[in-house]
């Protein structure tokens, strides 16, 4: 079987695992053999772009050292063979370059989600 | 005879904070009615639902003591759609993320309710015969 991960819902959730929930799912998913793909779309495309920062978040003393580096989770995402597609036009609404991204993604147009839809035995849109 | 379907649902919100919860569990009603073979996967939030220390409370807004309020609790919910799942033939199986219960601390869970981890998920995706996820917004 072969799962398609839809992300969407972008940045929420991001202390619980320090990464997006369903991403760190989707690795653990993977560890254990699953067969997957995941496509950020909406908001999630920016999960993409390099040079993100979330260091700093502290309270009181507390600080925390391990921030999500969220773009660095999706690169080994891909890295570990998982086909991470991006929705083409909703980088371009956000004014996202293909230079600002991490490499190993796959780009793929609104017009072609029925098409990878009908690629995957399920679908999860999260 | 109608065909047993496998099918398994993912949550991710805690009790009471979302109607797709609700609607979820009615999903789930239907199909342990049917004496199908209903799979849980409760991720984040969603490993409160069946958290065995929920407590009902008395409504004074409404005037109500606390057994004339009847107030819904969600591990309640879930000790009724395994009973009736095995009620009618079949089998709910509900796996609390582990990693999502020890960081709520919800480890008290009803009786029936397994810890397990996404690999659980996958299997049980792979298993069925279609996988709802139902997401946070």
């Amino acid at each position: 079987m072969k799962a398609l991960s839809i992300v969407e819902s972008a940045y929420r959730a991001t202390i619980e695992e320090q990464d997006d929930t369903i991403v760190w799912l989707n690795h653990a998913m993977k560890a254990a053999g699953a067969d997957l793909a995941v496509l950020l779309r909406g908001n999630a495309v920016n999960y993409a772009v390099r040079g993100q920062d979330a260091a700093g978040l502290a309270f009181g003393a507390w600080r925390q050292t391990q921030p999500p580096r969220i773009a660095d989770d999706i690169a080994s995402l891909a890295g570990k063979g998982v086909t991470v597609y991006v929705v083409a036009e909703d980088l371009a609404e956000r004014g996202l370059d293909a230079g600002e991204l991490v490499p190993g993604l796959e780009r793929v147009s609104r017009d072609g989600l029925p098409g990878l839809f009908a690629a995957h035995d399920q679908v999860w849109h999260w | 005879m109608a065909e047993k379907k496998t099918l398994t649902f993912a949550l991710m919100d805690a009790p009471y904070e979302s109607a797709r919860t609700t609607t979820a569990l009615r999903l789930i009603d239907i199909a342990a009615r049917r004496g199908y073979a209903v799979n849980v996967f409760a991720y984040e939030g969603a490993v409160l639902l069946p958290f065995s220390r929920q407590q009902p409370h008395p409504n004074t807004v409404h005037g109500r003591d606390v057994a004339e309020e009847n107030h819904l609790l969600t591990k309640e919910v879930v000790a009724a759609l395994i009973a009736e799942a095995a009620r009618a033939g079949g089998k709910l199986d509900w796996v609390n993320c582990g990693l999502c219960v020890d960081e709520r601390g919800a480890g008290e869970a009803i009786d029936g309710v397994r810890r397990g981890s996404p690999a659980d998920f996958w299997k049980m995706a792979e298993a069925s015969d279609n996988t709802l996820v139902i997401g946070t917004r």
